[in-house]
């Protein structure tokens, strides 16, 4: 009878962002489908209390249902039976409570029979799913695909599929390949073109495809014979009705062991193309990424929340001589860090996941009509928001689950150890998220444009800027001056003006922004509620003295220095 | 087919996860500490109900409850989760109903609705545990019953055969007392030693066991199309734009029944009605009051269990 929406007042405060108001308005053009569909909103409190009302549903069947099937489904894990995937018990059960609950197509537009919701709630739920098993959001979080099938395929491939999507049909995105892992240029998995009978024809090898048995597939194949980067990659849906791709294997992973990652073998498999030749990659494939960017924040955010809950309880409940160990000042420090640690990387997930909401709302109106130019420019400025932020929030919330799986597991000692508690398996679920859809060290790569180009700073100083209560402009200047700090750092670097000094110190100078933004939106959700004062104050704290060690290794380095770390 | 299927929900105080406050010194339950829920097993009922309508498209679930006005939410939930409507029976003469006078008053409104095919509850409600309304309603309204519903394993419309493998020759007994038969049912029924299949002709009775499945969640379209969902009583407190939403969207009234829109012999309603009277109660606070120790010697474990068999403790 655990409901994980509810007892987490923090989803409210964060569903509840002033921003949401323009938000609502934008996705909802006005609140004109409510004239034409029963569920639709008839204004903005109406639809914030949608949101609320279906995030409610969420949290039932997540506490109800998906957080006791966890275990079981850990055990289980899914299987291979005539060339189909078969899922866990548990899994099945979860699948089937979250569809019949109506809650497939969350983002996608009524007129495909989804819920038309902006991407706010359905991260939240994403959240809240990922704290109940982290293994199952990939499977229902594949909804994401949907949304690029809904931005860039003809309206006839959308009516065809989305419908589906939103009544329960899951999906998968096929990107990897044995030799394209990390580098996807590499994609060898070939498109052919049928002259007689108009159709493509794909062939070749995918792995690590997660869900890679589902319903309706992305895949990203060559479809221009002889090239050999991403400009000869296209981008097609797979329907598995057509029964032309085999399912080799089932990997045996550390941890999501819930979720299928699947090695497939396509053998003439007919597929339809989505939008432009050449565009797979190039454009496709990063608004996928984007996306599921976002997705890998939320269940790294909710794998967090799960990891320090379970430290809190043990650590009430557990006594060593002669009282519980939460009031050892070694065990107190590591949760008050993991609580500060996992409200900074919630608030960076909704802040960003803002940011998507707005630009990619204005890129569907620009579809059904021409954007004045005040609101062209807003697009543009948080699509370039968005575009800083997304990597930002992926590199850094799936770090910090891992330190709060760590540290969880820490704070239960042996026991931890043991199969005996959840957080073992929280431990090994944690560990993906810094590696899948790009790991840390590719999102540093996409980040640190941000901090080269000024986006971080920019973006600081109108955090900056921002109204605060008296009481809170002290902790505003301890940010100003990590921001001197982290701007004089940034400089020392670029001035070498060597490249490859830039990416050696590339993980330092985006880390330093990242503590100073989530340093920011921390202290502005303080001003919005008190109960965050806390995790602000210690949050900077410790942000600050993270700056501080990099700035030191930073100025006290030069371009010689970076010979030594080619030995090994 | 399309069945018309009545269920009847209560709403109830939960008494599964009870705090220290949960009852009051008088020894009744302080409903106030304890928040107001669909009765589970009303839930398994439900659930029931909506297997039948995703069986026989066309069918329609209604739900119908008494209580006060609050308990408009068990109507608002069973819409949610995929009922077509429900009626809310509500009135101060009501108040104080034991088991008899709820039944007396719920079999006189499913009277006024009249037109139904299966009426399914819940085997019994949290909060009294007697399991009795569900039986009461079928004797007031003379139809058959079956209890301990787990699954309906088929529904057969119209009147099976003269010499039915049931041995009730429905068609004649039907015909001599006139009775209304539309179908029959198999029902497999959840016992304490095992499964028992019944057959039953309906209109029936049926009560649902927690061991059927549980109920569906709420459903995301219907929680918004429904939330606006309201009583007359409800209404009143809303805005003008409120009413024009209502007038646009009928489904959006929940049907609010006082003791003057169904007919009643006032005699048998409420407390007047209800001859269970409460002799005492009593706070149980479980504490352990004498130990004994018993050695593993087999005289004295002999003596244990004469013991306990003499108290009924066990045998």
């Amino acid at each position: 009878m655990a409901n994980f929406f509810t007892d987490n007042p923090e989803l409210k405060f964060h569903l509840t962002h002033p921003l949401m108001e323009k938000i609502v308005a934008l996705k909802e053009r006005n609140f004109t489908d409510k004239d034409k569909f029963d569920y639709a909103p008839m204004d903005f409190e109406d639809a914030m209390d949608s949101y609320e009302k279906v995030l409610e549903i969420v949290g039932e069947i997540c506490g109800d249902i998906v957080a006791p099937n966890a275990e079981s489904v850990d055990q289980e894990g899914p299987k291979i039976v005539d060339n189909e995937v078969i899922y866990a018990k548990g899994t099945q059960e979860n699948l089937d409570a979250l569809v019949k609950a109506g809650l497939m197509g969350i983002t996608l537009p009524r007129k495909y029979e989804g819920l038309n919701f902006p991407i706010v709630p359905y991260i939240m739920a994403a959240d809240i799913v990922s704290r109940a098993d982290a293994g199952f959001v990939n499977i229902w979080g594949l909804q994401d695909c949907a949304e690029t099938i809904n931005e860039f395929a003809s309206e006839e491939q959308k009516q065809k599929y989305l419908p589906r999507i939103s009544n329960g049909e899951t999906a998968a995105m096929d990107l990897t390949e044995p030799d394209a892992g990390s580098d996807l240029q590499a994609v060898q998995l070939k498109a052919t073109y049928n002259e007689e009978d108009g159709k493509w024809y794909l062939n070749g090898v995918k792995r690590f495809i997660t869900n890679g048995d589902g319903h309706v597939s992305l895949v990203l194949a060559r479809s221009e014979e002889g090239t050999t980067d991403g400009r000869g990659l296209s981008m097609f849906i797979y329907d598995r009705n057509e029964k032309a791709v085999i399912v080799r294997r089932i990997e045996n992973k550390m941890g999501i062991k819930g979720s299928p990652t699947c090695e497939l073998v396509f053998k003439n498999a007919p597929a339809e193309l989505v939008g432009s030749r050449k565009m797979g990659l190039i454009k496709y494939v990063m608004a996928l990424m984007n996306g599921a960017r976002l997705g890998i924040g939320a269940q790294s955010v909710g794998v967090s929340e799960s990891a320090y809950r379970e430290a809190l309880q043990y650590a009430k409940e557990r006594e060593q001589f002669g009282k519980p160990i939460i009031q050892f000042p070694a065990v107190y420090e590591m949760l008050s860090l993991m609580k500060a640690k996992l409200d900074a990387s919630r608030t960076l997930l909704y802040e960003t996941s803002r940011m998507v909401d707005v630009y990619k709302t204005y890129m569907h109106i620009s579809e059904e009509r021409k954007l004045e130019p005040e609101e062209r420019k807003e697009l543009k400025r948080y699509q370039k928001m968005a575009d800083f932020f997304t990597p930002l929030l992926k590199g850094m919330s799936s770090e910090y689950s891992n330190q709060l799986a760590y540290d969880s597991l820490q704070i239960h000692g042996g026991s931890g150890f043991m199969k005996d508690y959840p957080i073992e398996r929280i431990y090994r679920d944690a560990r993906i998220t810094s590696i899948y859809e790009g790991t840390t060290q590719l999102q540093v790569v996409a980040a640190i444009r941000g901090v080269t180009t000024g986006g971080y700073v920019d973006r600081i100083r109108e955090y900056e800027a921002m109204e605060l209560k008296p009481e809170l402009h002290g902790y505003r200047r301890i940010l100003i001056g990590m921001t001197e700090e982290y701007v004089h750092a940034v400089k020392t670097v670029t001035s070498v003006k060597d490249l490859e000094y830039v990416d050696f110190h590339a993980r330092r100078l985006v880390e330093m922004a990242g503590h100073i933004v989530m340093g920011y939106l921390l202290l502005l959700d303080t001003q919005r509620d008190d109960s965050f004062k806390t995790s602000t104050e210690i949050y900077i704290n410790y942000g600050k003295a993270e700056n501080q060690s990099r700035a030191e290794f930073i100025h006290s380095f030069n371009l010689d220095q970076l010979g030594l770390y080619k030995h090994v | 087919m399309g069945l018309k299927i009545i269920v009847l929900a209560k709403q109830v105080p939960d008494t599964r996860n009870v705090g220290k406050d949960a009852m009051k010194a008088d020894g009744t339950v302080n409903r106030a500490a304890l928040p107001a829920i669909f009765n589970p097993e009303d839930l398994n009922a439900l659930e029931q109900a909506l297997r039948l309508k995703d069986r026989y498209p066309g069918s329609e679930v209604t739900i119908l409850t008494m209580g006060p006005g609050r308990a408009a939410d068990i109507i608002r939930e069973g819409l949610y989760r995929g009922a077509d409507n429900g009626y809310l029976l509500t009135d101060r003469a009501f108040a104080g109903s034991d088991t008899l006078a709820t039944s007396y008053a719920i079999s006189c409104a499913i009277k006024k609705i009249s037109d139904y095919d299966i009426i399914i509850a819940g085997r019994q409600a949290i909060d009294g545990d007697t399991a009795q309304v569900g039986p009461q309603v079928a004797e007031k309204l003379g139809l058959p019953q079956v209890t301990y519903a787990e699954e309906i394993v088929s529904v057969t419309e119209g009147i099976v055969a003269e010499d039915d493998k049931y041995g009730v020759p429905h068609a004649i007994l039907a015909d001599e007392v006139s009775l209304n038969i539309k179908g029959s049912l198999v029902i497999k029924r959840r016992l304490e030693r095992g499964v028992e299949t019944v057959g039953t002709t309906f209109p029936c009775v049926l009560t649902v066991n927690a061991s059927a499945p549980d109920c569906r969640p709420r459903n995301a379209k219907k929680v918004q199309k429904y939330k606006h969902a309201k009583t007359v009583t409800e209404i009143q407190d809303q805005s003008e734009d409120y009413m024009d939403l209502t007038a646009d969207r009928p489904y959006l009234k929940i049907e609010e029944w006082s003791v003057n829109d169904i007919e009643t012999d006032i005699n048998w309603l409420g407390l007047s009605g209800s001859p269970t009277k409460v002799k005492k109660i009593e706070n149980v606070v479980f504490q352990a009051k004498e130990a004994k120790k018993i050695s593993s010697d087999e005289s004295e474990l002999e003596e244990l269990i004469v013991e306990l068999i003499e108290n009924h403790t066990i045998g």
